[in-house]
């Protein structure tokens, strides 16, 4: 069974992707798993536009607002340990109402210290980012590629994680 | 993108989504399709189970994935009917580019239309 990408995309959205005609730069990278799972230290990465309140700002939506076609490149840092009532969301492409209610749908924190807990991972970083998936129209991950992307995966090397776990929306 | 931007920076990357489409065309690492709407990557609010079996089968996939660009596709369904699922998930307002671009795709989709037909 294969999952249809457009099953949820309202029709117009659907065939204006389907139009899409772009084929991956090769070759694709690749890290081979090092260790066992068992052994592996885990970082969780989203780009559903969290952020910690009262702590970082919200992504720049204003910004967005007023510029349709640019969408903000940068990211938040939110500790694993952080409470639900101070998970913030600001993404304007997608109904926000449930990762507010459960952050576990887009950045699974309690489940993976469960999943240390039961000795299925070494262990999790303290640190998870959210980047906001909206990138602009047309689409430049320039500063993701450039600036970000690199700027996160330093963090998550110098806490020692191996593995990522990605989760756009 | 991102998924390879930390492949390439020495990280072993699972990516979770349900648009196995771009997946593709970009060419992540690692995919796991799920049939899920936008925004619920991992499941529904306050479904731990759910959340874990998905999750389980990320990491099953990290496991096992030898070809870079596998995509597997998760046997996992959503419990709510299509057409409410549609609505539910879509933000509250039209994002700021729906709204200015909607006139703009139908256009774009008809002029291709007529292109087709000669």
């Amino acid at each position: 069974m294969s999952v249809d990408s457009f099953q949820y995309l309202p029709r117009v959205l659907a065939a204006y992707y389907r139009m899409t005609d772009q084929r991956p730069e090769l070759p694709i990278p690749w890290t081979p798993l090092a260790n066992p799972l068992t052994e592996c230290m885990f970082g969780l990465v989203t780009s559903g536009g969290l952020y910690h309140l009262g702590v970082e700002p919200p992504f720049d939506v204003e910004r967005e607002r007023e510029d349709p076609k640019w969408g903000d490149p940068t990211y938040r840092t939110l500790p694993v340990d952080i409470r639900q009532h101070e998970v913030g969301a600001s993404h304007l492409h997608y109904n926000n109402r449930d990762v507010l209610d459960d952050v576990n749908i887009l950045l699974p924190v309690h489940r993976f210290q469960e999943l240390v807990t039961q000795g299925r991972i070494g262990g999790l970083a303290q640190h998870a980012y959210s980047f906001m998936g909206y990138q602009g129209y047309p689409r430049d991950t320039t500063a993701w590629q450039e600036i970000y992307g690199p700027e996160v995966a330093r963090k998550l090397l110098a806490e020692h994680v191996e593995c990522v776990l990605l989760t756009p929306t | 993108m991102l998924a390879r931007t930390l492949e390439a920076a020495g990280l072993s990357t699972i990516l979770v989504t349900n648009m196995p489409f771009w997946a593709e065309r970009v060419g992540v690492p690692r995919t796991l399709a799920v049939e899920f709407p936008f925004g619920h990557t991992l499941g529904r609010p306050s479904d731990a189970a759910q959340q874990m079996r998905v999750i389980r089968q990320a990491l099953e996939m990290l496991e096992t994935a030898e070809v870079p660009g596998t995509i597997t596709h998760s046997p996992e369904t959503w419990p709510v009917p299509k057409k409410e699922a549609i609505k539910d998930w879509q933000p509250v307002e039209p994002s700021p580019l729906i709204k200015e671009m909607t006139p703009r795709f139908i256009e774009i989709m008809r002029q291709r239309r007529r292109g087709a037909h000669g």
